[in-house]
This record gives structure tokens, sequence and C-alpha cells, in this order.
């Protein structure tokens, strides 16, 4: 007969009416309560959310620069001075295989750039008189910003193309002086994100600075462009091939990696700030733990109505997980929303796409959940375990 | 008539030394009304725990719709109160903010019905204890005597056997008193077995049967 009485399940359903019972009956305690889960939710997401969107713009600009250049410079003697590049270095270059194109720069010393010849010396430093060759815009991937690159006449003729930065520091200017003479601007270079070294070169062809400037005709810099599955292995013999006899005095980099790099430390940072969430979501629990602790002390009596009504201990502690889980979720869905929020508004302002990525939003949730539960379980435990006839006497 | 209810050398002490209960026998049957009275800290409250199998005995036997409740799990005899059992409190208990029909429904939810058919019994209660026109009223726009009438539709929407009635009346006036009087003898008279702690003497006398009791006792 005795095994005819078992107790009637609680549907889902029930579950989360019973959950929301003690939240909807104080609205603002709940609120609050949440809202320690919600901030540290929300600051998680959103350093997620900018790091990813941060990426996103970092690789969508990778893919446009294109991470297959590979630039070569004179590195240092054995006994430390400067060295310089061989002058057969960007031939040797252009016979790589992989090679697609290879164009050298040189820096032409001593040489101080002014606006008008009025003008006292020391003004206008940190402009780099620049020697190029006629495809240095295709291989480094630069554009005008006005006028028209050197071509093989002007190439010979005292005329310039201004760097960005360079354009601006010397303002708008039909010429420039460079060492008593007279340089037309022809054309002025928009950035050029791979090779900013470019933003402050006042570029001039390569015959010209040898007939005007005693340019000694080698090259300081070699920017080439290799297949992209192959540039790890052009990377590799680049060295030997500019300078077989000194392979060690050759310097090459390939400038995305500096771009790349912008962005790991800019993890490290994003790794505090995770911490500092984590540590608000820490904070967030107690305060769900605590709210759930009152919860319980304060319903006393409703617990003992419930057993005299037939709710069984489990009954009972499932009752108040479920509204320690509902009360965290709620934050939880507070903070992803916020920190979603804040992502956009942050990616807006630096023009980024936009990504919350769905990881963050799913983690997020988790956490909230491990943290409800937890939270919940004690406080729980406790009113499971209360006497009926005890919590019924509360009253 | 078949025994619902058998007390058998039942005792009750609490740590201290309090023996609330010593060796009490009762033995109700089926469709009584009953009437326990006796003076403050007699041990009536105690007595009607047991038998809503609310707690359990020190010694003694206790016997609940043929069940021996110290055979049953805490489990089991939460199964019996959701379905054999139904209780009315002095202080009524019903949740703030929540309407008669909620709070009635409620009471159904351990006894595994769907939110729709708790809700049409709830109703069905209300209106069998004269609150059908007070469904939506929640407790603090009702009056006491008719808050008590709410706890007793909680207490019977689910058509127990036994009706546990703890000072029903204690907080009441005499007038809404007697209205829940009423209503207890009407549910009587359909077949519920009612139990009633009452320290009203008028109340007492009008009952069919009375358990006097003293000092733990049942005189
Ligand atoms: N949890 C407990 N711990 C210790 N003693 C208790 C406990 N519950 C009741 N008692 C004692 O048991 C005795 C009987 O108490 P009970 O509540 O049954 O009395 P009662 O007849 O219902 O009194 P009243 O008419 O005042 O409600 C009292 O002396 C009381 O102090
Ligand atoms: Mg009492």
């Amino acid at each position: 007969m005795a095994t005819g009485l078992r107790p009637a399940r609680l549907r889902p359903s029930d579950l989360l009416r019973l959950g929301g019972y003690g939240l909807r009956s104080r609205p603002l305690r709940a609120v609050l309560s949440a809202l320690g889960i919600a901030i540290g939710i929300a600051a998680m997401v959103s350093v997620v959310g900018i790091s990813a969107s941060g990426q996103a713009a970092l690789d969508a600009r990778l893919a446009a620069l294109g991470t297959n250049m590979l630039t070569v410079t004179p590195g240092q003697t054995m006994f430390g001075d400067e060295a310089t590049l061989p002058d057969e270095a960007l031939s040797m270059i252009e016979r790589i295989g992989p090679v697609t194109s290879a164009t050298a720069t040189g820096t032409v010393t001593g040489t101080p750039v002014y606006r008008t010849d009025r003008i006292p010396p020391g003004e206008t430093g940190g402009l780099a008189v620049t020697a190029a060759q006629l495809d240095l815009l295709d291989t480094v991937n630069a554009r005008l910003a006005g006028g028209s690159w050197l071509n093989a006449a002007t190439a010979r003729y005292p005329a310039v193309v201004l760097g960005a930065a360079a354009a601006r520091r010397l303002g708008e200017v039909p010429a420039v002086y460079i060492d008593g003479r007279t340089y037309s601007v022809i054309g002025i270079l928009e950035e050029v994100p791979l090779a900013p070294e470019l933003d402050t070169a006042v570029l001039i062809g390569w015959d010209a600075a040898k007939s005007y400037l005693s340019f000694d005709g080698h090259a300081t810099r070699v920017y080439t462009r290799a297949i992209e599955s192959h540039v790890e292995a052009v990377r590799g013999v680049l060295a030997a091939t500019a300078n077989p006899q000194n392979p060690d005095e050759v310097d090459v980099s390939n400038p995305s990696d500096a771009l790349i790099a912008q962005r790991a430390a800019a993890r490290t940072f994003n790794a505090l700030l995770l911490g500092l969430g984590a540590v608000a979501l820490l904070v967030g629990g107690i305060g769900v733990a605590n709210t759930m602790v009152i919860s319980v002390l304060e319903r006393r009596a409703e617990i003992g109505l419930r057993r005299s009504l037939g709710a069984t201990r489990g009954q009972i502690r499932t009752q108040f997980v479920s509204e320690s889980l509902l009360l965290s979720l709620l934050g939880g869905a507070g903070g992803v929303l916020g920190g979603g929020v804040v992502t956009f508004v942050y990616a807006g302002t630096q023009q980024w796409p936009a990504v919350v990525p769905p990881w963050a939003v799913a983690g997020g949730l988790a956490a909230t959940l491990l943290i409800g539960a937890v939270a919940g379980l004690f406080p729980a435990i406790r009113a499971a375990r209360l006497a009926p006839t005890e919590a019924l006497a509360a009253a | 008539m078949r025994p619902v209810i058998e007390l058998n050398e039942v005792t009750k002490s609490y740590p201290g030394g309090v023996h609330a209960l010593r060796s009490v026998d009762l033995t109700v049957d089926e469709g009584e009304l009953i009437a326990i009275v006796g003076p403050s800290g007699s041990g009536k409250s105690t007595m009607l725990n047991l038998i809503g199998t609310l707690d359990r005995p020190t010694s003694g036997t206790v016997r609940i719709d043929g069940h021996d409740v110290a055979a049953l799990s805490d489990r089991q005899l939460s199964a019996l109160r959701a379905r054999r059992i139904g209780f009315v409190f002095q202080s009524f208990h019903l949740a703030p903010g929540r309407d008669a029909v909620t709070n009635v429904a409620d009471g159904l939810l351990y006894a595994g019905l769907p939110q729709r058919e708790r809700e049409r019994h709830a109703e069905k209660a209300l209106v069998r204890v004269g609150l059908g026109d007070r469904l939506k009223h929640r407790p603090h726009q009702l009056s006491g005597g008719e808050r008590q009438r709410v706890a007793v539709a909680r207490a019977v929407a689910g058509d127990p056997a036994v009706l546990l009635a703890d000072e029903p009346t204690g907080n009441l006036d005499s007038a809404s008193g007697a209205g829940v009087m009423d209503l207890l003898r009407e549910l009587n008279t359909s077949g519920t077995t009612v139990l009633v702690i009452t320290h009203d003497h008028e109340i007492a006398g009008s009952l069919p049967r009375q358990v006097p009791m003293l000092d733990g006792q049942v005189v």
C-alpha cells in the first residue's frame, strides 16, 4: 500500500513559476543582486567583443595589405659599423622563384629639405630624401593622394613626390628646396601602412638623386612581394641572396608582423581586464548567495506551508536552486546585452566591424548558470532540511 | 466505519525533558467531526502535527489512512500529505500579492495537476467556500474571515480525506469565526473527516465529539 505513495513530479513550467515567485515578490532586491553578475559578465563580454572586433578589423586590414611583403635592409658589420647592401642585391633577389616583385629605395644622406629658401636650417628636420625606383608604388601597395608618380622622364629631373607625413609637415607647397636647388612637388602619397618610413620620405628619382644630390646608388632598403604560400621560404633565403658573402649583415623583416605584434600587446591588457571581470563575477556570485540565504530565512513560513501541502525536501531544494539560477541568469543575460552594446559602440567609434563571438555569449551564460547553481545550493539545502513544524512556527 | 486516524501509545518528547505528549491513544473514524480542546501547552498542536505527518512521534504508532507513518520515507509522507491531508492554520499562510485563485491553485502543485487543472479546481473550491465573487482578490483586499476561507479552500481543493485545523478561528471575530465553522461542518457533511483545535467552548460544544487534553494526555 505504501508503494502507492509517490510524490508527483514538478513540471518544468512549474519550476520556472516557483523560481520566479520569490524574485517577483522582491523585484528591487532581485535586480540589485543580479547587477553584480551583470557587471562581471558585461565586462568580460565587452573585453572579448572589443578584442575580437579589433582582430576582425586587423584581419580585414591585413587581407587588404597582404602579409606577403618582405623588406631587406643592411644591418651591421662584425665591427658594429653600418653595413651596405651589395649593388647586385636587387637583381639577385628578383631572381628568386616565388618573388613576384622587388624594388629598392636609397636614403640620400645629409640633405635637409626646406619649404622655401628663406627658412633657416633645422626647422623641417626628420624628412628623409629617398631615391626611389619607378615600380615602388606597386610593390608596397601605396596610393597617390594627389598629383602623379614619377615616370621615366620626371625621374631624371628635379621633381619629388612627398610621403603623407612629409606633405603635412611641409604644407601645400608647389616646390621644396634641397641643397640649394628647387624641386617641384609633382605628387603626394597616402599613408603606407606596411612601409611607414615612406610617410616621412621626400621621394626623388634614382637618376636625379645621383646627378643632383651625389647619391651613391646603394640601396638601403629592398621591398619584395612573394607568392603568399612561399613567404617563409623566401624569407629564409633572402639574406644569403642579397649578400652571399656576409648574410649576417642583412636584416629581413615582414612589416605585417609589427601590426600583429600590436595586437598581441593589446591581448596582455585584455587578460588583465578579463581578470577584473572575473573578480566582479565572483563578487556578483557572493551577492546572489547572500540574497538566497536571506530569502530562505525570510520565507521559512512559506517553506513550512509548502511542506504541509506535500512538497518533498527535494522539491523545496529545487525551488530555491531554480530561483538562484533564474536570478543569476537574469544578471547574465543583462550582462551579455550590456557587453554587446559596449562592443558595438566602441567598435563604431573605431570604425571596426563589431564582433561578439558566440562562444563568449555561451561562455558567459554558462558561467552564470554555474554561479547560480553554486550560490543557490547551500541555501537551498538549508531550506530543504528545515523541519516542517519548525518552519511553520516561524510565522 | 473504518478508522482513518489511529494513535497508539504515542509520546512526543523534546530535548530538555519536555514531554509534549504522554502515551496518547486516539482513534478517529472516517467522516467524524472533532473538537480538540485543552489549556495552552497541553499538547494539542503537537498531536495535530503528528496526525498531519509533519512530525514523527518519539514512540508509539501513528496510522493515517491505513499507513503506518514510521514505515514511510519523507518522500512518501510528502505524497501522503499532498493527496490525503489538508491543513488550515491560525495565521492563514497566504502568499501576499497573489490572488485567491493563485493561492488555492498553488496548493495543488504537489498533487501533480497541470496548471490549467489546478486553476479549475481552485475556482471550484473557492465557489464552494462562498468566495465565487472574490476569485481575483489578493489577500490584502480580503477580510480576515475571507482569508481564512481562502485557506480552507486551498486545504480542500485536492479533496483530502482528513482536514486538520489548528485554531482556525483564533484570529477572527466571532461572526467570521462562526462562518468558518459553518464551512467546516458543511465539508464534513460531504464526507471529509475534520479535526479542529479550538479554545472557544461554544464552538467545541457544538461539535459532535470533543477530545479534551491536559498535560500531554487525552483525558
Ligand atoms: N519544538 C519544541 N521544542 C521544545 N518544546 C516544545 C516544542 N514544541 C512544543 N513544545 C512544548 O510542548 C508542549 C505542548 O505544546 P503545544 O504547542 O502542543 O501546545 P498547545 O496545546 O498547542 O498550546 P496552545 O494552545 O498554546 O497552542 C509545550 O509545553 C511546549 O512548550
Ligand atoms: Mg497550539
